[in-house]
């Protein structure tokens, strides 16, 4: 059940896209595939759904070796980016085109599709054509479209990525909830480490063609398997030569056990937060966050000194 | 596996209720005085250019009444004229319709090595004066030409319509390839749609106003052909004499109704263009709703 793939690759000319990947996708689960563009995620999620052609390597869908079917008989959804959306027909037979291409009769297709358009909160738009909607409202047709042929998997490449922000972030909430209704294993991309940490169950950063961990979003956040991973899932800082959290630092206004002495730099305040420049004698600069209400306990003003230590079995890494 | 659908909480972004289908109605705002001068304009420098001498070709079309209207286009030499370049324009429009399609579908998918050449000789029939292109058709196809002799048939007047038609429907059709979302032909694969279907559900319904459009002009401009055609036909009535050479061997013509025959059978080609113009628009607009 689930996606396997086996030792994929793939190159575009002399780039190198996808470097003998291996992947295992559980089923029913909803699973990110997150990186820096350019990186692979999307070129292995696109030869998953058969749109792209590996080098080398396997794909096996829900048990089934799927690395030479056409797309057409892969039974995966897509949703892209762009929305994809066919201009020229409704709403409504987007969303039917997959099972009028099954040729299901008449009546089952118009309870379906209005069954999915209410799902996607669309049903009143089921005469509108594509360009009459929103981006938001286009994707979620694209996604009730994806889900109308009852797919094995739901592929989705960067599905928020056109959105403006608040339309990304109610989308995303939305569809972890849509997932825990409609249970199908889904698979999307995404650059976001706030969006893969928030609503995935399981997390696989690929960077320049190769995995580079694979994981549930808070064993990646809490023991990154290196120093790209713990930088690219949160924000991240040196101290005594180690990669931190700048959350993760005590600041103490007398000399402490193992801390090291700094002197306050600049401060800055966003909202709630706090951020401090530090400077110690070994690295070239510390940032360090804190609440408004430590700071103010703390009672830090720039020039000041501090002595900083790490908070003890906070995640950090010997750079 | 089989997804269970329930109806999933909470209202998401972007809803805003406007129930069921929306006409684009008038706004009822007066004309402003700009807008209404240019609109004046526009209206008057169409009169002149096309609405008064349609208006004069069809006056002296009728300027012996109905009956003498008829007589000129009902006469065997006319009709067989008028028989042969309407069905030579129709040829030559199908043809374009589907070849230059498929034309411009390679040059815009294919990519293929050699495009920029390729977009020469198509722009080549477009450059070259009409009378050129007959000196081209006769030095190919006439009775001394280095070809087979195709002097004064039909193959040979058509094949010369479809070289001076060839860049309408490529040059139509090629823009609006270029901006075809791919995306879309992918997520209909991805539905379970076949090439074949992916192509007539897809891609055809966004191509065919430009294909529509490819061959109207395709049509207009082989119906009234006179150049090229005239070298390669050796305008025998009844026989390969083409409606466009009749008219100015009307023209040529000393007797006394010889104008006003002229200008009834330039209606008649008037009136068959106007035809084949609704004609496509209408078909067009069938498959672009179906999809």
């Amino acid at each position: 059940m689930g996606i396997e793939v086996r030792g994929i690759a793939k190159r575009f000319g002399d780039f190198v896209a996808l470097d003998d990947v291996d992947l295992r996708v559980q089923s029913g689960a909803l699973t990110a595939l997150l990186g820096p563009s350019g990186g692979g995620k999307s070129t292995l999620l696109r030869i998953v759904a058969g749109l792209e052609k590996p080098d080398a390597g396997s794909v096996e869908i829900d048990g089934q070796d799927a690395t030479r079917l056409a797309p057409r008989h892969r039974d995966v959804g897509f949703v892209f980016q762009h929305y994809a959306a066919f201009t020229h027909l409704s709403v409504f037979r987007n969303v039917a085109f997959g099972l009028e291409i099954r040729k299901r009769p008449k009546d089952e297709i118009r309870r379906r599709v209005y069954e999915l358009l209410e799902l996607v909160h669309l049903e009143q738009f089921a005469d509108r054509l594509p360009a009459e909607l929103s981006g938001g409202q286009r994707q979620r047709m694209a996604l009730a479209r994806a889900l109308a042929v009852e797919p094995k998997v739901l592929l989705l490449d960067e599905p928020f990525g056109a959105l403006d922000a608040k339309v990304r972030k109610e989308l995303r909430d939305w569809l972890r909830r849509l997932h825990d209704e409609v249970h199908v294993t889904t698979v999307f991309v995404t650059h976001d480490q706030e969006e893969a940490l928030e609503v995935s169950d399981e997390i696989v950063v690929i960077n320049n063609g190769r995995i580079e961990q694979v994981g549930s979003p808070d064993d990646l956040y809490d023991k990154p398997g290196n120093q790209f991973v713990m930088s690219f899932l949160g924000p991240v800082t040196t101290l005594s030569g180690r990669l931190v959290r700048p959350h993760d630092i005590e600041v103490f206004t007398v000399p402490a056990d193992d801390a090291v002495r700094a002197q306050v730099n600049r401060l800055q305040r966003v909202g709630f937060e706090v951020r401090a420049e530090m400077v110690t004698g070994t690295d070239a600069a510390t940032t360090v966050q804190l609440t408004r209400g430590q700071s103010e306990a703390l009672n830090l003003t720039e020039g000041v000194a501090v002595w900083l230590r790490p908070v003890p079995n906070s995640t950090g890494l010997t750079v | 596996m089989t997804a269970t659908l329930e109806k999933v909480p909470a209202q998401p972004a972007g809803t805003f209720a406007t129930p069921g289908r929306r006409r684009r109605s008038r706004t009822g705002l007066p004309l402003r005085a700009p807008s209404g001068l240019s609109l004046g304009l526009v209206v008057l420098w169409l009169s002149l250019l096309v609405l008064l001498p349609l208006a004069a070709v069809v006056g002296k079309a009728f300027g012996s009444g109905w009956h003498g209207f008829w007589s000129a286009i009902t006469n065997s030499v006319t009709a067989d004229a008028l028989k042969l370049s309407i069905g030579l324009a129709l040829a030559a429009a199908l043809v374009n319709a589907l070849l230059g399609t498929l034309v411009a579908w390679v040059l815009v998918r294919d990519r293929p090595r050699g495009g920029g050449a390729f977009e020469l000789v198509i722009d080549i029939p477009f450059a070259l004066p009409t009378i050129v292109a007959g000196v081209v058709m006769l030095a190919l196809y006439g009775s001394n030409g280095v070809g087979p002799t195709l002097f004064g048939t039909w193959l040979g007047l058509f094949i010369t319509l479809l070289f001076v038609t060839l860049p309408f429907t490529v040059r139509t059709v090629q823009p609006v390839l270029l901006d075809l979302d791919k995306d879309a032909e992918q997520a209909a694969a991805s539905l379970g749609a076949r090439p074949a279907t992916v192509f007539r559900r897809i891609v055809l319904p966004q191509i065919v106003p430009a294909v529509a459009s490819g061959a109207t002009l395709s049509f207009a401009r082989a119906l009234g052909e006179y150049g090229s055609l005239v070298l390669i036909s050796s305008n025998l009535p009844h026989h390969n004499l083409i409606v466009s050479s009749l008219i100015y061997g009307k023209l040529q013509d000393t007797s006394s109704h010889a104008t006003q025959q002229a200008a009834a059978i330039a209606t008649v080609l008037l009136v068959v263009s106007a035809l084949v113009l609704v004609a496509l628009d209408l078909l067009q607009r069938r498959i672009a709703r179906r999809g």
